[in-house]
């Protein structure tokens, strides 16, 4: 089972790659949109350049949860995560850190939870 | 014109791999701009080439029953010049493929020669998503496209 520094530094190489940043920029911190200039079509980049990578499969909404604030679920009401949303957060991404979301879980936020050490969390789960 | 930049394929195994070939001719009315005096392919025909071997090959696994849109170029590089008289074999690898889409690894040649290469991600959009997506079965077999699939090897290995 790979270490987390060997996981960090292939996500790193593998973001160089999907995103055309530089090795420093991309740390356990680092957003993947607010940071890193990722968008829509470069998570399905990610995604199958990682699966090459550690050669895994990684379904659909597995590691980037998709259509989580959509209209008509009790996730979301007036702009915010609620009570029910964060647990249904966390049952879907045990991988990102939904308690410090919880602390202002405004639905514009949900992007800040993609982060570089969200990945290394979710490869460390799924190859241990 | 028809926005077909590859004339036939040479080689196709389905989810697999496929070649196709595109020869470079002065009558090309574009040539005589780029450039005046000195035409040369232009790099940017050279990725629609390898864009279209892969997408096909790409529309091919789920029988052309998906719209597949170029969504992304990660990394393209272009190695020498292409001139008149020069025939272009593009290479496409199918990197990976899912619901969502898929990621293509291609190469340009001329005989022996690497003159580009380029990773390509591809997007499956849905019919219903109200993007006014194309009907890609009727676009690639009756854009008298179907004449490039007349290939040289087929994945059977019949032709």
């Amino acid at each position: 089972m790979p270490t987390r520094d060997e996981i960090f530094s292939k996500v790193q190489a593998t973001l160089v790659d999907a995103l055309g940043v530089d090795d420093e920029d991309v740390t356990e911190s680092a957003r993947l949109s607010a940071d890193l200039g990722a968008e829509s079509i470069d998570f399905l980049d990610i995604v199958f350049r990682l699966e090459k990578n550690f050669a895994t499969k990684i379904p659909r909404g597995e590691l980037f949860p998709e259509n989580f604030a959509a209209a008509g679920t009790a996730y979301v009401a007036n702009g915010m995560v609620t009570e029910e949303g964060l647990k249904e957060l966390k049952v879907r991404m045990p991988h990102a850190d939904i308690d410090g979301f919880a602390k202002n879980p405004k639905v514009e936020n949900l992007q800040e939870l993609f982060t570089v050490g969200m990945i290394v969390n979710f490869l460390q789960r799924k190859l241990g | 014109m028809r926005w077909i930049w590859i004339d036939r394929f040479v080689e196709f195994e389905k989810g697999s791999h496929a070649k196709a070939i595109k020869n470079v001719s002065l009558a090309e009315e574009h040539l005589h701009d780029h450039f005046p005096g000195f035409p040369v392919m232009p790099g940017s025909l050279m990725l629609e080439g390898m864009a279209q071997t892969g997408g096909i090959l790409l529309g091919d696994v789920h029988d052309f029953e998906r719209a597949v849109i170029l969504a992304k170029v990660p990394k393209v590089s272009y190695h020498g010049w292409v001139v008149p008289g020069d025939t272009l074999t593009y290479s496409a690898t199918l990197a990976n493929v899912s619901e969502e889409g898929g990621l293509v690894s291609c190469t340009a040649h001329v005989g022996e020669r690497l003159v580009a290469e380029a990773e390509i991600v591809f997007a499956h959009v849905n019919a219903d998503s109200g993007n006014g997506a194309i009907d890609q079965k009727s676009f690639v077999f009756s854009m008298r496209l179907l004449g490039v699939m007349d290939v040289g090897k087929a994945g059977t290995g019949t032709k």
